[in-house]
C-alpha cells in the first residue's frame, strides 16, 4: 500500500512526536532516579520511535501475541528510552515510569523482563545479538511471520561475542533479523575512534555477510524507509549503521561523555524539557 | 556416556520436534547420525561458545528445548556470563552438556580438565546440575533434564565407562540412588566416581567384612538432602567422592547439610585439591595420583573407620 504524501507526512510527524515524548520521559526518569546513561537513551530515541510508532508488528494489549515482532535491546543500560516507548504505546501505565530505579520497581536500571513488552533482559554488553540470532533462527524454522530487531551500541562492538553472532547470522541466512547500531561515537570512557576504533565499520558488517545501510539515525524518514525495506537482500540479515549523536535533542547534553554517567540537575532537567517541548 | 546421551537425545528428538541440539564444532563420531536424521533440530554453531549459549537462549525463547554440546569447560566456563544472564536469569529451557568431566581428557592437559565445573554450575540460580554415575544414568538423566523445565548442566564422562546398574534404576532428578545398602558407613559418589565407590565398598566387605552403603548422587542440585540425612542417621561415617575440586562440589554440598544436623557422623570428603594437575597422564593415572583409585579410597575409608587393613 502506498501512502499519499499527506499520510507520509503525518506518519513522520507521529514519529517525531513519539521521539520527543520518549526523550522527555527519559530525562524525567533519569533525573528523578539520579541514575545514568541518558546520553545513550537520547541517541536512540528516533530509532525507537520509528520501531514502536510504526514498523514493529505488535499489539500492546497482547504482549505475548505469538506472531509479534521481537525487539531486543542489547545496550540494556539505555533502557529508560524503551520503558518510555512501551508506556507511551500503552503496554503499561505512564505512572509506572515514575518508579524507575526505585526500591520495589519492575523497571530496573538495565532492561529486564517482567515488564510487559520487554522480551529479553540485558545489561552486560555483547549478549543481545546472539539471543536475537537464536530468536530469528527459531522463528525462521517455524516459518513465523515475525521479524527480530536488535539495537546495539557501538561500544559493545568491542566485544568478541558480538562478532561471533555477526558471523552466525549471515551464514544461517537470517533474513528476518535487522540490527540497528546506534553509532553515537562515544563509549564509556571516551570517543570510539580513540578507544578502539571500529572503522571502517559498515564495511566490517558487509564483510561478515550482512546487507548494510548507513543513515542518519535521527532522520525518521530515512529510518522508516530502511526499516520497512528489510530484508535489504533476500537471504541476508540486514544491518543499519545509524549515525547518531549522544545526548541528541538536548543541546547541552549532545556529544558529552559526562551524560553517560551523571543525571541532570533540577535546572538541567527544566532546561532539557523546555528545549524538547519546543522541538 | 556420550553414546548413552546421544541415544537418549535421539529418542527424545524423534518424539518431540522442540528438542534441538547445538554443538560447538565438537562431537566427532557422536552427533553425525543425529544431525543427518534431524536437520531442523540440529546446528553446529562453530567454535563460538558465547554465541552458542546466546543462540540457545534465543531458540528457547522461541519455544525450543535446547541442548548445547561441547567438551570440557567450553560449554560452561568459556561462556559463563551468557549462561548466567541469558539462560539462567531467564530460566530458559537450555541444557548444557559437557563431555569429559574430571580428568577424562587427562593427557590433553589442564585446559581440558573439567574440575571446577560442578561448583560453578551449582552456584548459578535456577540451574539443575547432574553428573551421572554410569552410562545407564547418563541416558536417564538426559530424558529427565529434557522433561524438567529450566536450565540444566549435564556432566558426562567420555566413552567406555563401566556400567554399574545391571538394569535401569528408578530415576528422578534430585533423588539419589542407593546402589548398595550397608550400615557401617556411607559412600556418596557423583559422576564417574560411582564405579570406584562400588568397587571400594566390595573390597571393604571382602577384606574387612564391612558393609558400606553406596549412594549415587547423580544430581548435585537440587541435592537429595533426605538421602544425606538418612546416611547420617543410619551410618556412623560419610565419605564423599568426586572427580572435582574439593571446593564447591559434592563434598561441599554434603557438608552444608551435615553442618546443620544436631548429630554429626564422621565425614571425609575425597576430592581433588584446589590446584592444577602437576602431572601429565591419562585419566586413570591422574586419578591415582589424586587418591581417587579404588585402593586409595579403601585406605581412606579404613582410616576413617579405624580398621586394620
Amino acid at each position: 500500500m502506498t501512502l499519499t504524501p499527506d499520510d507520509q507526512r503525518a506518519r513522520l510527524d507521529g514519529y517525531r512526536t513519539l521521539a520527543r515524548d520518549i526523550r522527555m520521559e527519559s530525562v524525567r526518569m533519569v533525573h528523578r532516579a539520579r541514575s545514568s546513561h541518558i546520553g545513550g537513551a537520547l541517541s536512540m530515541a528516533d530509532i525507537l520511535a520509528v520501531l514502536y510508532g510504526g514498523v514493529l508488528r505488535h499489539d500492546p494489549r497482547r504482549p505475548e501475541w505469538p506472531d509479534r515482532d521481537r525487539f531486543v535491546l542489547s545496550k540494556g543500560h539505555a533502557c529508560v528510552a524503551v520503558y518510555a516507548a512501551l508506556a507511551l504505546r500503552g503496554y503499561f501505565g505512564m505512572e509506572e515510569l515514575a518508579t524507575f530505579y526505585q526500591n520495589g520497581t519492575k523497571l530496573a536500571g538495565h532492561i529486564t523482563v517482567g515488564t510487559p513488552g520487554v522480551e529479553v533482559s540485558t545489561g552486560s554488553l555483547g549478549h543481545g545479538l546472539s539471543i536475537a540470532c537464536g530468536l530469528a533462527l527459531g522463528l525462521m524454522r517455524d516459518a513465523a511471520p515475525s521479524r527480530v530487531y536488535a539495537v546495539l551500541s557501538d561500544g559493545e562492538c568491542d566485544e568478541g561475542s558480538t562478532w561471533e553472532a555477526a558471523l552466525f547470522a549471515p551464514h544461517h541466512r537470517l533474513e528476518n533479523l535487522t540490527v540497528i547500531v546506534d553509532y553515537n561515537k562515544i563509549q564509556s570512557l571516551g570517543n570510539v575512534a580513540d578507544i578502539l576504533n571500529l572503522e571502517p565499520f559498515a564495511d566490517k558488517w558487509r564483510a561478515f555477510g550482512w546487507s548494510v545501510r548507513e543513515l542518519d539515525g535521527h532522520d525518521v524518514g530515512q529510518l522508516d524507509q530502511a526499516l520497512r525495506a528489510a530484508p535489504f537482500e533476500a537471504g541476508r540479515p540486514s544491518c543499519i549503521v545509524a549515525h547518531t549523536v549522544k545526548g541528541k535533542g538536548v543541546s547541552f547534553m549532545e556529544n558529552l561523555l559526562a551524560f553517560h554517567y551523571k543525571p541532570p540537575t533540577d535546572a538541567e532537567r527544566d532546561r532539557a524539557l523546555e528545549e524538547l517541548a519546543r522541538s | 556416556m556420550r553414546t548413552a546421551f546421544i541415544r537418549a537425545l535421539t529418542d527424545l528428538a524423534a518424539a518431540d520436534d522442540r528438542i534441538t541440539l547445538l554443538v560447538g564444532d565438537l562431537g566427532y563420531s557422536v552427533v553425525e547420525e543425529f544431525a543427518a536424521r534431524f536437520p531442523t533440530q540440529y546446528l553446529n554453531v562453530g567454535v563460538a561458545e558465547q554465541n552458542m549459549a546466546g543462540v540457545a537462549a534465543g531458540l528457547a525463547l522461541a519455544g525450543r528445548v535446547v541442548f548445547t554440546y561441547s567438551i570440557g569447560n567450553f560449554p560452561t566456563l568459556r561462556c559463563l556470563e551468557q549462561v548466567r544472564n541469558d539462560i539462567c536469569y531467564h530460566s530458559l529451557n537450555v541444557k548444557l552438556v559437557a563431555v569429559g568431566g574430571g580428568f577424562a581428557y587427562g593427557a590433553l592437559g589442564a585446559s581440558h580438565h573439567a574440575t571446577e565445573d560442578l561448583a560453578v554450575a551449582r552456584v548459578l540460580p535456577n540451574m539443575t546440575v547432574v553428573a551421572p554415575g554410569d552410562p545407564i544414568e547418563a541416558g536417564l538423566a538426559t530424558s529427565a533434564l529434557a522433561a524438567r523445565p529450566g536450565p540444566g548442566y549435564l556432566r558426562l564422562g567420555k566413552a567406555g565407562e563401566p556400567v554399574v546398574h545391571s538394569q535401569p534404576p528408578p530415576f528422578a532428578l534430585g533423588r539419589a540412588i542407593v546402589v548398595r545398602d550397608g550400615r557401617a558407613c556411607t559412600i556418596i559418589a557423583t559422576g564417574g566416581m560411582l564405579p570406584i565407590a562400588v568397587e571400594a565398598a566390595d573390597t571393604l566387605h571382602r577384606q574387612n567384612g564391612v558393609d558400606a552403603r553406596v549412594v549415587s548422587m547423580h544430581t548435585l542440585k537440587p541435592l537429595d538432602v533426605d538421602a544425606v540425612k538418612a546416611a547420617a542417621l543410619d551410618t556412623s561415617a560419610i565419605i564423599t567422592i568426586e572427580e572435582h575440586s574439593e571446593i564447591g562440589g559434592l563434598g561441599s554440598a554434603v557438608a552444608d547439610v551435615l553442618a546443620q544436623l544436631d548429630r554429626h557422623p564422621r565425614f571425609k570428603p575425597i576430592a581433588l585439591a584446589s590446584s592444577f594437575s602437576a602431572a601429565v597422564g591419562d585419566q586413570r593415572y591422574l586419578r591415582e595420583r589424586a587418591g581417587l583409585s579404588v585402593s586409595a579410597t579403601v585406605r581412606t575409608i579404613a582410616a576413617v573407620l579405624g580398621l586394620k587393613e
